[in-house]
C-alpha cells in the first residue's frame, strides 16, 4: 500500500502537471516558437533520441565528476574551516566573494584560459558553481559540534583524528546531504551554462544551443525536459545514498 | 585512608577579551578512595572548572591535580564523565553508544565480553531492551541513565558528573538518583559530582563541599553521617533539614547576600 502511494501520487501529479501545459498552450492557441506543449516534445524526442542519448551521457558524466571534485574539495576546505578558527576567519570572505561572482561571467574567462579543453572545462565550472554549499555546511556542523562530545572522547584520550572520525564526521552527514541536494542541481546549471556558452558541441546544452539556431523550438523545449529528468535521477540517488548514510537523522514519523 | 583524587591549592584564570577572569582560586579538595564528594556553589563559580582540570582536559594555572597518587597532566582513560547534556552518537544503538569508551582506552575484554558488561549495566540502570533502540527513541532520563552507563563501561577510577540531573523533571531525578545507589552498590566509584541541588548533593554523597563565588574556593565543607543504606526519605528527616539549612546558608553567604561571619567549618 505505501510503496503503492509513494509511486501513483507523484506519477499523478506529473501527469495532471502536464495535462495543464498542454490545455494552457491550447487554450491560448499559442505557436510552438512561443511555447512548445508536451504533444510537440514526443516528435522531437523520437527525432533526435540517439542525440539525447550521447549528450545526455555527456552532460551527466561532467555534471557528476565536478560534483565528485566539489565534494572532496569542499569537505577539505569544510573540515579546515570547522576545525580552526583561524583559518574559518580567513577563508570565509573569501569563499564568500569567490561565490559571489555569477559563474556567468566566469565561463568566458575559462573558456579562454583553457581553449580547446572542453571536458575540463566543464567539469571545472560544474565544480565552482557547487563546492560552496557543501563547504559552509561541512564547516558548520564541524564548527557547531557540542564541547560535550569532544570532551567525552578526549577525556578518554582520543586523539583528533579519532574524535573526527567516530563523531564529528558522522554528525554531520545530515547537513553534508542537504547541501549536496543543493550541490546537484548547481552542478547542472555549471555544466549547461559551458556547454551553452562555448562552441564546441557536446551535452545538452549544446543540443539546445543548436535547437535556437536551427529555430526548433520543440527540440530547446525537450532539452529543457531532458535536463529535469537527469536532475531529478541524481537528485534522488543523493536521497538513497543520505538514506543509507544518514538515515537515523530521520525521526520516526508521528 | 589515601585520597584517589587530589586538588591542591589550584588557582586558574581565562583569558578573555578584558583580562583574565579568574575562576578558581586556592581551590583543595581531596576525595578518598570510593567516597563520594558533591561539590555546589553558586552560578558560574568555577564547578565546571573543576570537572576539567580533574579529567585533566584542562592544566591549572598553579596547582597541582593528583589523582592515584600521580599528577595529572593530560586526559587519562581511568576517568569516567557524564553530563547535563547527554549527548549521544544519534547513529549508534544505545548499546553501541554505551560501548564506545571500550572502542577507545586500551582494554583486555573481547568483544563478546565488552557487549555483556554494556548489557549488565544497562540492566542496572533499569534499561533492558532497550540496547538496540536509538538515542532518540529515549526519554531524556532514560538518555541520561544511558550516559551513566558509558561513563562507568570502562570501569573507570573516577567518575566525575557534572550537573547530570539538572535538566530532568523532580520525579526522574529521584528516580535517578536512587539508581545512582543502586549502581554504586554493584560498581563501587570513587565520585565527583557536580550540582546545583543541596538535596541531590546531601543524598547521594558522604561529603558536600561548598564553593565560594568567582573565583572559587573551598568555603566550607559538610561531612553526611553514615547511616547505612539511604532511602529517599531520609530527605525528610529533621537531621536532613538541618543539614539542608546549613548548606543553604552557605550559598548565601558565597552569593555575597549574607555576611560571612560564621564560616567556621
Amino acid at each position: 500500500m505505501i510503496k503503492l502511494r509513494q509511486i501513483a501520487v507523484p506519477t499523478i501529479a506529473m501527469i495532471t502537471f502536464l495535462a495543464l501545459w498542454e490545455a494552457l498552450v491550447w487554450i491560448n492557441g499559442w505557436p510552438n516558437y512561443k511555447m512548445a506543449s508536451p504533444s510537440d516534445l514526443v516528435p522531437a524526442f523520437t527525432r533526435y533520441w540517439e542525440l539525447f542519448l550521447i549528450m545526455g551521457w555527456q552532460t551527466l558524466w561532467r555534471t557528476v565528476v565536478g560534483l565528485l571534485i566539489a565534494i572532496v574539495f569542499g569537505t577539505m576546505v569544510g573540515m579546515i574551516m570547522g576545525f580552526s578558527r583561524t583559518m574559518r576567519d580567513a577563508l570565509y570572505p573569501l569563499l564568500v566573494g569567490f561565490n559571489a561572482v555569477p559563474k556567468a561571467t566566469v565561463v568566458p574567462i575559462v573558456a579562454l584560459m583553457f581553449v580547446g579543453a572542453h571536458d575540463f572545462n566543464t567539469v571545472l565550472i560544474a565544480f565552482m558553481i557547487s563546492f560552496f554549499p557543501i563547504a559552509v555546511s561541512v564547516s558548520i556542523g564541524l564548527s557547531t559540534l557540542e564541547p560535550e562530545y569532544r570532551d567525552i572522547l578526549r577525556s578518554l584520550g582520543a586523539s583528533q583524528t579519532t574524535i573526527f572520525w567516530k563523531i564529528a564526521l558522522p554528525k554531520t552527514l545530515p547537513e553534508f546531504f542537504g547541501a549536496l541536494k543543493v550541490a546537484v542541481t548547481l552542478a547542472f546549471i555549471g555544466t549547461n551554462l559551458m556547454e551553452i556558452v562555448s562552441p564546441h558541441g557536446r551535452g545538452l546544452g549544446a543540443l539546445f544551443d543548436s535547437g535556437k539556431t536551427n529555430s526548433d523550438y520543440p527540440l530547446m523545449f525537450a532539452v529543457l525536459i531532458a535536463l529535469a529528468f537527469l536532475g531529478i535521477v541524481l537528485y534522488y540517488v543523493v536521497v538513497a545514498l543520505e538514506k543509507i548514510f544518514a538515515g537515523w537523522a530521520e525521526r520516526p514519523a508521528g | 585512608m589515601t585520597n584517589l583524587i587530589d586538588i591542591k591549592n589550584v588557582r586558574h584564570a581565562y583569558k578573555t577579551a578584558s583580562g583574565p577572569l579568574p575562576v578558581l582560586d586556592g581551590l583543595t579538595l581531596s576525595v578518598p578512595e570510593g567516597g563520594f564528594v558533591a561539590v555546589v556553589g553558586p552560578s558560574g563559580c568555577g564547578k565546571s572548572t573543576l570537572t576539567k582540570l580533574v579529567a585533566g582536559l584542562m592544566k591549572p594555572d598553579e596547582g597541582e591535580v593528583w589523582l592515584h597518587g600521580e599528577r595529572v597532566k593530560s586526559p587519562r582513560s581511568t576517568v569516567g564523565m557524564a553530563f547535563q547534556n547527554p549527548v549521544m552518537l544519534e547513529w549508534r544503538s544505545i548499546l553501541k553508544n554505551v560501548m564506545l569508551p571500550l572502542e577507545i582506552v586500551p582494554t583486555k575484554l573481547t568483544k563478546s565480553q565488552q557487549e555483556d558488561r554494556a548489557r549488565y549495566l544497562l540492566d542496572l540502570v533499569g534499561l533492558k531492551g532497550f540496547e538496540d533502540k536509538r538515542p532518540s527513541e529515549l526519554s531524556g532520563g532514560m538518555r541520561q541513565r544511558a550516559s551513566l552507563c558509558r561513563a562507568l563501561v570502562h570501569q573507570p577510577d573516577v567518575l566525575i558528573l557534572d550537573e547530570p540531573f539538572g535538566a530532568l523533571d523532580a520525579f526522574t531525578r529521584e528516580d535517578l538518583w536512587q539508581i545512582m545507589h543502586q549502581v554504586k552498590a554493584k560498581e563501587p566509584f570513587t565520585g565527583v559530582l557536580i550540582t546545583h541541588d543541596l538535596r541531590e548533593s546531601i543524598y547521594l554523597a558522604d561529603q558536600v563541599v561548598v564553593l565560594s563565588g568567582r573565583p572559587a574556593r573551598t568555603q566550607f565543607t559538610l561531612d553526611i553521617p553514615e547511616t547505612g543504606p539511604r532511602d529517599i526519605d531520609m530527605l525528610y528527616t529533621p537531621e536532613a533539614a538541618d543539614m539542608l539549612h546549613t548548606l543553604r546558608h552557605q550559598i548565601e553567604i558565597a552569593q555575597g547576600r549574607a555576611p560571612a561571619e560564621d564560616t567556621a567549618a
